[in-house]
């Protein structure tokens, strides 16, 4: 039985160095993820402040027709098809799918972000435009100075939710041949015919990750609360 | 300084100003009282625009801030404006409240700011609260940093509204002291408020709104001591 189990590690992992494809993937899984979410968090914004201030200004509608298009088509639709679009259609001439795979998934996750956004400005009373204003500071002054750090603090919980969703949503990068850490795994197993040690191996990385990440959120958000007592 | 013409604001359709003429002269101490969906508030939030006039017209220092050219941003600088509920910025230390304005609008460098600030907070007593955030701060301490957050940017004229409705009574005389030293100063002040004590000690000139209009105007011993219309000695009966 343990001998069995020892030749499986042997076969899935060390024989002609498989490993690599557990590491690389990693690498990749994690490199989409967190340039995705950059992307995502700079779309967000933009789309968010473009929501918030149609809403002030009438002549500034037709920036939230685009945004609500935006929106609804992204949110409408699954990410392994937009992936697929992106890589198949718009993008057909590029060879490497993981910067395709960034691009993909930054454009999907700025949706998600650019609603947590807009709540948290919208949480803002409304009093602290007005104290700006009042002072003399533009809107955008005001919402750089005043705005913009509070509904970041506010939001910080559930940019980091998404960044967690985005890094399991990843795992579908393999329709579009990219190599991330399942499709590692599943390289593996086609290789080996061993489906137990890969696929779980697998799962438990992502599993190991993303408790890492949380415990690195509920942290972060026992500081920020604190900073609320200062 | 201060002249409007001809106020009028809907919300929706609901009209809540119905033609407010007034003029007011430099150093003058406007104290506007009245019951509450009066309109008091909403005139003096359409004197720096935080309500935009449906129509009418409003001049200060001279310039139409009306106008639909006018930089208001620029005629925001020369009026400051206290809220009912404060409105620091949470975020920020009470210095950085003071100085976060004048530094941005390049009236000061951060020490010359820092150093002001550091006066206005001395005049409204809180010297000693500089580096603490609003939220360690008292009703009374918060209102007493939001005025010297206005008077940093060095107004002209000064607008409150409501600036004691939301405090704790024994919290309402530290901010009416600092108002009534501010008026002594000769700041030109317009108040909204519900202290009639301080209408008629500090106001020179009291106006009773309601129903969008000013009703009557004239000195505190005229409205306080010999109201003529029929509203404005209802309201004073029930209020005094």
């Amino acid at each position: 039985m343990f001998d069995k189990l020892m030749a499986d590690i042997y076969t899935c992992f060390i024989d002609k160095d498989r490993y690599l494809e557990i590491i690389r993937g990693l690498g990749n899984t994690l490199i989409i993820t967190f340039f995705a979410l950059l992307i995502g968090i700079v779309i967000g914004l933009i789309v968010a402040l473009c929501k918030v201030s149609a809403e002030k200004n009438k002549k500034l509608k037709f920036l939230d027709v685009i945004a609500n298009v935006y929106l609804t088509v992204i949110r409408g639709t699954p990410v392994v098809l937009q992936l697929m679009i992106w890589f198949y259609i718009v993008l057909a001439f590029a060879k490497n799918p993981i910067p395709v795979a960034i691009l993909g998934f930054g454009v999907n996750s700025g949706a998600y972000v650019a609603e947590i956004f807009r709540s948290g400005i919208q949480a803002i009373d409304n009093g602290q435009m007005e104290a700006g204003r009042s002072l003399g500071l533009s809107y955008s002054q005001t919402m750089r100075k005043i705005i913009l750090p509070q509904a970041f603090k506010n939001v910080l919980p559930a940019l980091g939710n998404e960044f967690i969703a985005l890094l399991k949503e990843t795992s579908v990068v393999g329709y579009i041949s990219g190599h991330d850490l399942t499709r590692g795994a599943y390289n593996i197993r086609n290789a080996t015919y061993s489906s137990f040690l890969p696929l779980v191996g697998a799962a438990l990385i992502y599993l190991i990750i993303v408790m890492i990440l949380t415990s690195l959120l509920s942290r972060l958000e026992r500081r920020l609360r604190q900073g609320d007592y200062r | 300084m201060i002249t409007v013409k001809n106020l009028h604001k809907y919300f929706g359709n609901l009209e809540v100003l119905k033609g407010v003429d007034i003029h007011i002269e430099q150093g003058e101490k406007i104290v506007v009282i009245g019951p509450s969906g009066s309109g008091k508030s909403t005139f003096l939030r359409c004197l720096n625009l935080l309500e935009t006039p449906t129509k009418g017209q409003i001049f200060i220092e001279g310039e139409e801030i009306t106008a639909p050219k006018c930089n208001v941003d620029q005629i925001r600088q020369k009026m400051g404006m206290v809220f009912q509920h404060f409105n620091l910025f949470p975020h920020l230390t009470v210095m950085q409240n003071l100085t976060l304005a004048p530094i941005m609008l390049k009236k000061a460098e951060k020490e010359e700011a820092e150093k002001s600030a550091l006066i206005l907070l001395e005049r409204v007593g809180l010297k000693d609260k500089a580096n603490a955030y609003p939220v360690q701060l008292s009703g009374g301490q918060k209102q007493r940093v939001a005025i010297a957050r206005s008077l940093a940017m060095n107004p002209d004229i000064m607008l409150f509204d409501e600036p004691t409705s939301a405090l704790d009574p024994e919290m309402v005389g530290e901010v009416l002291e600092v108002m009534k030293s501010l008026a002594n100063e000769g700041m030109t002040m317009v108040v909204v408020t519900h202290e009639m004590g301080f209408a008629r000690e500090v106001g020179n000139r009291v106006l009773f709104m309601d129903e969008g209009v000013i009703m009557e105007q004239g000195t505190p011993d005229e409205i306080f001591g010999s109201p003529k219309n029929d509203r404005t000695k209802s309201f004073l009966n029930k209020v005094l």
